[in-house]
């Protein structure tokens, strides 16, 4: 793992219409080849912090930096660091309606390479590489709103792969997919992580975190980010993870302990719930 | 909702509203997004999406310039064959054109039988006349329109819309109007899922019979709803194609390939339409 910053923020506050709060005073560093976590509840601004990293939404206050340079519009008004910085860094949507806006599954995944000025040749050995290597060859000419929802991960997934960034930002990987699908998600993530690659994940899945990340950010409901640490260290501080409304605590019964009792967990198979 | 509007019986019906969504909906996926009839193996299917769009165009210039019934009537039967030699069902293709030809085009031809000036055809009471001039002028008409509307017909649905749009860079229609009609016949789709879910979601919780008031109060937040709902999207739809490097300027591409039967199609079809014309203007009106 290399120790260059990709991305360097420092005390960035961002609302929006100048109005609603999403991110308070935030402060991360996330170095190349590193695999992060994003941990927040609904609400508490990781999408947000997201779209600041990928030079979408830009700072009321505070620095954005990537790659050594600002984040600014005024930056992204220069054609070259433009397509330089579009180049490094995929953002994969949370809702795949948002990020599947072609009307065909081969023309999704060849918007990045065409809007990035790649020869016809290198476009359609991108775009069939992508395909292939997600393994939805078959889809090619298929309306992405026809899709299944973990067909559309794929192929949103697909979308950012044909232009093969060095880091990718992902939006709730996991939210609304099959347990299949999940899983081939995480695997697919760890495989990006073992290429080299950087990823950082915004989620509120905890049953995730210890494969994905390395390390992990936690924003609480107030958006600002209130710890960092190994997934181990933050999955482990109950008191914080039911401050930040990412674990709870009711009545249910373990497989092997029949008693009801009542204790802070998160939802894994073993867990009978006794009230809603 | 009032008190007394949750105390009424309710009976089993649909709104006119919703069914008219609904009907819409279903209709517009039947004649849009299936893709059905474009998956068949069959003539049309097999040739390049731009000959499609260029013998089209033609076609559709020679039936508007032609002064021949039967030329007209000639490339109506055309339209025929392709279909019967394409694996469209005949009946769906006739009745898709002229179940629908009496309530646009009759009614725009409807006057002309009687206000063209001209020899009588036929005496009706009331001192109503129809005119052999107005009788051509409302056949030509209806020929002309039921001809032109087939032609499109076969060419949607012999070929993926997908395949339409990019084909009509054959016609130098701008990338961005070709992006833009792909984006909205993708999201329309979408939105039409989003306004039926709206009066579905609305019909489970509405337990009497709402006054017209009241429904009206309730269209009209839907649809502000819907529209705050749009707007949201098509934001978050911008954001996530800068995010892949757009930058205001689309580029494209299409990957069809003219073949021996492509090229064969095309001067074939260029022919029968300059023959077309040439038929067309000798005949007269």
């Amino acid at each position: 793992m290399s120790n260059e910053a990709v991305f360097d923020f420092q005390g960035v506050s961002f609302a929006y219409d100048g109005k609603v709060k999403a991110l308070e005073d935030a402060s991360l560093c996330v170095e190349a080849g590193e695999r992060v976590a994003i941990l927040g509840s609904n609400g508490s601004g990781k999408s947000t912090l997201l779209k600041l990293m990928d030079g979408l939404y830009f700072p009321n206050a505070g620095t954005a930096c990537a790659f050594g340079a600002a984040l600014t519009e005024q930056a992204f008004q220069d054609d070259a660091f433009n397509f330089s910085f579009r180049q490094r860094v995929g953002l994969v949507f949370q809702d795949s309606e948002v990020q599947l806006f072609s009307p065909s599954v081969w023309d999704e995944v060849a918007f990045a390479p065409l809007q990035l000025g790649l020869r016809r040749e290198d476009v359609v050995k991108r775009v069939d590489d992508a395909l292939v290597s997600l393994r939805i060859e078959k889809l090619r000419d298929r309306a992405p709103h026809r899709l299944s929802g973990g067909e559309k991960k794929r192929v949103a997934l697909a979308s950012v792969l044909s232009f093969n960034p060095e880091v990718w930002l992902m939006d709730e990987p996991t939210a609304g997919l099959d347990p299949r699908s999940q899983s081939w998600l995480v695997d697919f993530l760890i495989e990006q992580g073992r290429a080299g690659k950087t990823v950082v994940t915004a989620t509120h899945d905890l049953n995730i975190v210890d494969s994905i990340a390395d390390r992990v950010y936690v924003i609480n409901e107030d958006h600002h980010i209130v710890a960092q640490g190994t997934p181990g260290e933050v999955l482990s501080n109950h008191e914080l993870l039911i401050a930040c409304n990412l674990m709870h605590e009711h009545l249910h019964r373990h497989d092997d302990r029949s008693e009801e009792h009542s204790h802070p967990h998160i939802h894994l198979p073993s867990h009978e719930h006794l009230t809603a | 909702m009032s008190a007394t509007s949750e105390t009424k019986p309710v009976k089993k019906r649909q709104g006119v509203i919703e069914h008219t969504l609904s009907d819409i909906s279903h209709t517009l996926e039947q004649s849009i997004f299936a893709e059905d009839i474009a998956r068949q193996r069959g003539l049309l299917q097999s040739i390049d999406p731009r000959v499609k769009v260029l013998s089209m165009v033609a076609l559709l210039i020679a039936v508007g310039l032609s002064r021949s019934l039967a030329v007209i009537i000639g490339l109506y039967l055309l339209t025929l064959v392709l279909a019967r030699v394409s694996a469209v069902p005949m009946s769906f293709f006739i009745k898709r054109v002229w179940l629908f030809m009496p309530f646009f085009t009759g009614i725009i031809a409807l006057p002309a039988l009687f206000i063209t000036p001209g020899p009588t055809l036929v005496q009706l009471p009331l001192g109503l006349m129809i005119t052999r001039t107005g009788a051509m002028t409302a056949l030509f008409l209806l020929l002309r329109v039921s001809t032109s509307v087939s032609l499109a017909i076969l060419l949607v649905l012999t070929t993926p819309w997908n395949s339409v749009l990019k084909a009509l860079g054959v016609l130098h229609v701008p990338d961005v109007f070709v992006l833009i009609l792909g984006m909205t016949y993708r999201y329309i789709y979408l939105l039409l899922h989003t306004v039926n879910d709206m009066f579905l979601s609305r019909k489970s919780r509405v337990m009497g019979r709402l006054s017209g008031a009241e429904e009206r109060r309730l269209i009209a937040a839907s649809a502000g709803t819907l529209l705050g709902k749009s707007l949201h999207l098509s934001g978050e739809v911008y954001l996530a194609m800068q995010s892949r490097g757009f930058r205001g300027y689309p580029r494209t591409m299409d990957t069809f390939k003219m073949r021996a039967l492509d090229w064969a199609c095309l001067i074939g079809m260029l022919l029968v339409t300059g023959i077309a014309i040439w038929l067309g203007s000798q005949g007269t009106q």
